[in-house]
């Protein structure tokens, strides 16, 4: 009989324990039983200011925070438990549950601290914590834009979490003004050199900062707030956010007789246990040698230890880093190891460039050997580096670490230990990574991602992954195959810079040999996304792949399919009598497909052309299913019949479609429309996807379904059509540059320098000054734009190739037999002939 | 058996005119036995004439794949999984021990002959 792990609270800390526990608990002797007071399943706190550029919480939602599929774990979400009663270990909650325990953790998480300011409670005070803070916001926010020019916001807070809360005010169209009782913002992780320049840049994005004064007062003024700042300044505002810190929600923990800190926090030692053994403390409740932590990292380190402990383990908390690094604004920060140089004998270097905007500091032993630590503002790429290397010796002179032209300078990935660790998120060290690329056969950073986990979390240390691919050897090369040492995105400039449109010669003067089944297709591919004519016109036709040079897609009998496209997947019952009618006239297996339009299976070459005469004649034309081109664009019905719907999705899809089909790129390309949040078109899931919202329509790009299902990200919010198109082009349009040959583009999002901040620089914010050019290049494909099987029945030379036998033309391939199964004819499969070594 | 070699008589069938064959294409011929051949014409106009089934999936489409070199050896790529074969030998590349028929192949007045042993 399975024993019950009650978890109380559903934060990011709550949920990495019980998936860790699951994942561990192979023999199944725990059944978890999740309560929470949140309604919603675990989310991305640390990510919460990115919930103001879609409005939508699933963009939060952790992987698995639902356990759907885990029978082993129940979720009771919006019903806090409010007494835990030790004595006969039951927990029971304000909706009336009673649940009894063998092993208990809490993970109640943090309140936002409110300072006693006069006025604290009125209507437009809110705290930054949860989705439903920041929903509430956007109320006040949506009042204020009512009234008269841009309204004011104050922060009160002016560390990380205040800025973030700034960041996400300044989205919402308001002006915050962020107060801040230290010297200067983020006094926790800052230095007073870094401060100064970190408040200059944050001013130069309309955000302005009150340092080293408090808030003496909040009052009502003529429907709006009046602050009174103690330096004598008094600001007009619409809404006030305090983030001054926060306070472990230790109350539980009091009212049930367990050990609490001083200054709060359940007392755990270091094995996350209380004064109770079978009651564990984790996250930011927890109270570890006098230190509460308000990070991440070391509450998944938490989780970690305590799971190991349920399960009879020996783990202890390991120590933890409170080293940061984040992007406010655009603006880097970084602050890792002994930031302040408050060890004795501490010496630091400086290097600060006022003109670039660039601060940098290292703190290094009174030996000037060993690093102990640093402050970066405003360029941050050298942390990755630096942050492993704390407590160990500078590979080299401080000052040429610290070179702006050096990128992490003298130090290498060589310099740095097995030992240390690389990824501070999930806990992987070098020498776990090395493990994984020497003996698990990690060839590249998504398999070291899937591998270890490494790189998973905040992404700062993918660049050390690719490093530490080179040092073990592992070759990344680029070239396409044996025959072209280029990689597609190169071989694709080539052919658009000369202008050459033909393979023969792009591997005469570019490459080696004659070809072969990779490059010949993917060469296609790069001259037909260029707009060299008809894929099976003159030497194009020898390139194509299986399913290209019969514009059909071959089953495993050698038989085709067909399928004519249904823009949208909207259709007139004219047009679906006219493919059942195809249908039943060449006897074809008829099948939905997941794109939303009709797929026919078992027809013979010869009867392709056939059967696209009847179909382009109906007004069909080709789907494009067996291309490295776009495929559907799904939607669901949208606001002509949904009662939900606030956009017409099936409009927009047809639209789409249209204006995108035919595009040939480096894989097959998926989208979808929905017409409203409930996503019923599964957009997310596509290449690219668009959701309605009731101002305009979200784009989200790199969704993958299948072996590697990826939710795609957010690209632009709330645009209107013409803007949508734009970007889509362009998106498109790189892709199709830069991707590797068979590269989707969730792969090659994650694989693309910068991430997602990189790409919206380029399509978005056109800092490539590429955009003309890419939507000058879509524009041109949607203008040349013509049905592939139209233009093979009307040439007789394309047409000659549809026939079984070029010495007899009219004779079906005697091997391909049918069965029928389910009413419906399916192939009788092939006997392989026995083949022997001669 | 005496010493005179034995005679082997070799049919020739029709497949097509010279110019019907593109460079580095292919076609299915159909035996009048019911053999199904793949005739193929590389970049340097040399012919070859191997069996039109795919060992490894039992399916009649070897004539649809596509042509190119390996080292230097000529093959066609299975249109089912993308097995390389030897168009001289006949012989699978990633396994040796799988191969495919091959089959003399001529042009006899610009016309391409297939020859059957």
């Amino acid at each position: 009989m399975a024993r019950t792990l009650v978890v109380v609270g559903n934060g990011m800390v709550g949920h990495r324990l019980v998936q860790a526990l699951r994942d561990r608990d192979a023999e199944g002797g725990w059944r978890v039983v999740v309560i929470a007071e949140e309604a919603r399943p675990a989310y991305d706190r640390v990510a919460l200011t990115s919930y103001v550029d879609s409005w939508d919480p699933m963009t939060l939602q952790l992987e698995g925070a639902e356990f759907t599929d885990d029978d082993g774990v129940e979720l009771r979400l919006g019903d806090p438990v409010v007494i835990v009663d030790r004595e006969s270990k039951v927990v029971r909650t304000a909706g009336g549950l009673a649940q009894s325990y063998d092993a208990l953790v809490l993970a109640t998480g943090s309140v936002p601290f409110v300072p006693p300011v006069p006025g604290r409670h009125l209507p437009g005070c809110h705290v930054y914590r949860t989705i439903d803070d920041l929903d509430a916001i956007r109320d006040s926010a949506a009042r204020a834009r009512k009234g008269k020019g841009r309204g004011a916001a104050m922060v009160l807070g002016g560390g990380l979490l205040g800025l973030e809360a700034a960041k996400a005010l300044r989205d919402m169209g308001l002006s915050p003004h962020v107060v801040e009782l230290g010297p200067r913002l983020m006094p926790l992780q800052v230095d007073e050199g870094g401060g100064a320049l970190l408040k200059r840049l944050i001013e130069g994005l309309d955000v302005t900062v009150h340092a080293g004064t408090s808030t003496s007062s909040i009052e009502e003024d003529r429907g709006r707030l009046l602050a009174k700042l103690s330096n004598g300044i008094e600001l007009d505002l619409d809404l006030v956010v305090f983030s001054a810190g926060i306070r472990p929600r230790d109350q539980l923990a009091r009212e049930s007789g367990l050990t609490v800190g001083e200054r709060g926090g359940i007392v755990v030692d270091e094995g996350c246990r209380t004064s109770d053994p079978d009651i564990y403390a984790i996250g930011e409740c927890a109270n570890l040698d006098g230190m509460v932590y308000g990070l991440v990292a070391p509450g998944y380190s938490m989780a970690e230890v305590a799971a190991d402990r349920i399960l009879g383990g020996t783990a202890s908390f390991p120590g933890a880093d409170m080293s940061t690094k984040l992007k406010l604004m655009g603006v880097d920060v970084a602050s890792f190891g002994d930031a302040h140089a408050a060890t004795e004998g501490a010496l630091d270097v400086v290097f600060n460039d006022a003109v670039k905007g660039s601060y940098k500091k290292l703190v290094i032993s009174d030996d000037a050997k060993t690093l102990l630590g640093g402050v970066l503002v405003g360029d941050a790429s050298d942390y990755a580096m630096l942050r492993p290397m704390v407590g160990r010796a500078l590979p080299g002179d401080p000052g040429s670490i610290l070179a702006p032209s050096g990128g992490g300078g003298g130090v290498g990935i060589d310099a740095l230990p097995d030992e240390a660790q690389v990824c501070s998120c999930n806990g992987v060290t070098k020498g776990d990574i090395k493990h994984s690329i020497l003996e698990g056969g990690c060839a590249d950073v998504p398999s070291i991602k899937s591998c270890t986990k490494a790189g998973t979390s905040c992404g700062s240390c993918v660049p050390m992954l690719k490093q530490l691919l080179n040092a073990c050897g592992v070759e990344q090369s680029k070239a396409l195959c044996e025959h072209f040492g280029q990689s597609r995105a190169e071989l694709f400039e080539i052919a658009r810079v000369t202008g050459i449109a033909t393979f023969s010669e792009l591997v005469a003067k570019h490459g080696s040999g004659r070809g072969c089944d990779i490059c010949k297709p993917a060469v296609a591919s790069i001259l037909a996304s260029l707009g060299n004519g008809h894929i099976l016109a003159g030497e194009q036709a020898a390139l194509q792949d299986t399913n290209d040079r019969y514009l059909a897609n071959m089953q495993r009998n050698g038989t085709y399919s067909v399928v004519p496209r249904i823009p949208g997947g909207e259709i007139t019952p004219e047009k679906l009598m006219v493919i059942a009618q195809v249908a039943q006239d060449y006897g074809l297996y008829t099948k939905i497909t997941g794109g939303q339009r009709i797929d026919l299976f078992g027809a013979t070459v010869d009867q392709l052309p056939a059967i696209w005469k009847r179909l382009v004649d109906a007004g069909f034309e080709s789907g494009h299913a067996y291309g490295k081109a776009l495929r559907t664009v799904k939607s669901c019905v949208g606001d002509t019949w949904c009662r939900y719907g606030v956009q017409d999705s099936v409009g927009l899809a047809i639209e789409l479609e249209l204006r995108y089909r035919g595009l040939r790129a480096p894989h097959k390309l998926k989208s979808a429309v929905s017409g409203c949040a409930r996503e019923c078109a599964e957009a997310r899931g596509k290449d690219f996807g668009i959701i309605a919202t009731e101002n305009g329509w979200n784009l989200y790009v790199g969704g993958n379904g299948g072996m590697m299902p990826r939710h795609a990200d957010l690209l632009v919010s709330e645009v209107d059509k013409e803007t949508l198109l734009k970007v889509i082009d362009r998106f498109l349009m790189f892709y199709i540059r830069t991707a590797d040959r068979l590269q989707r583009t969730s792969t090659w999002l994650d694989g693309l320098e910068g991430g997602l901040d990189h790409l919206r620089d380029v399509v978005v914010n056109d800092s490539l000054g590429l955009c003309a050019e890419l939507e000058a290049q879509m524009a041109q494909h949607v203008d040349d734009y013509a049905d592939e099987w139209a233009g093979v029945l009307a040439d007789p030379q394309k047409l000659a190739r549809f026939s079984s036998f070029v010495n007899a033309p009219g004779t079906p391939d005697p091997t391909i037999t049918f069965r029928e199964e389910r009413g419906q004819k399916v192939p009788v499969l092939l006997g392989i002939p026995e083949v022997s070594a001669r | 058996m005496t010493a005179e070699a034995v005679l082997i008589e070799t049919t020739w069938t029709e497949v097509c005119p010279v110019d019907a064959l593109a460079r580095e294409q292919g076609v299915a011929v159909l035996l009048p036995d019911g053999t199904q051949v793949a005739v193929f014409r590389t970049h340097d106009d040399a012919l070859y004439a191997v069996s039109n089934v795919d060992p490894f999936s039992g399916a009649a489409v070897l004539s649809r794949g596509i042509v190119g070199d390996i080292g230097a050896t000529p093959v066609v790529a299975s249109p089912m999984h993308k097995q390389h074969f030897d168009l001289r030998t006949g012989v699978c590349l990633e396994d040796a021990d799988v191969s495919v028929a091959t089959y003399p192949v001529c042009v006899c007045d610009a016309t391409i002959l297939l020859g059957q042993p």
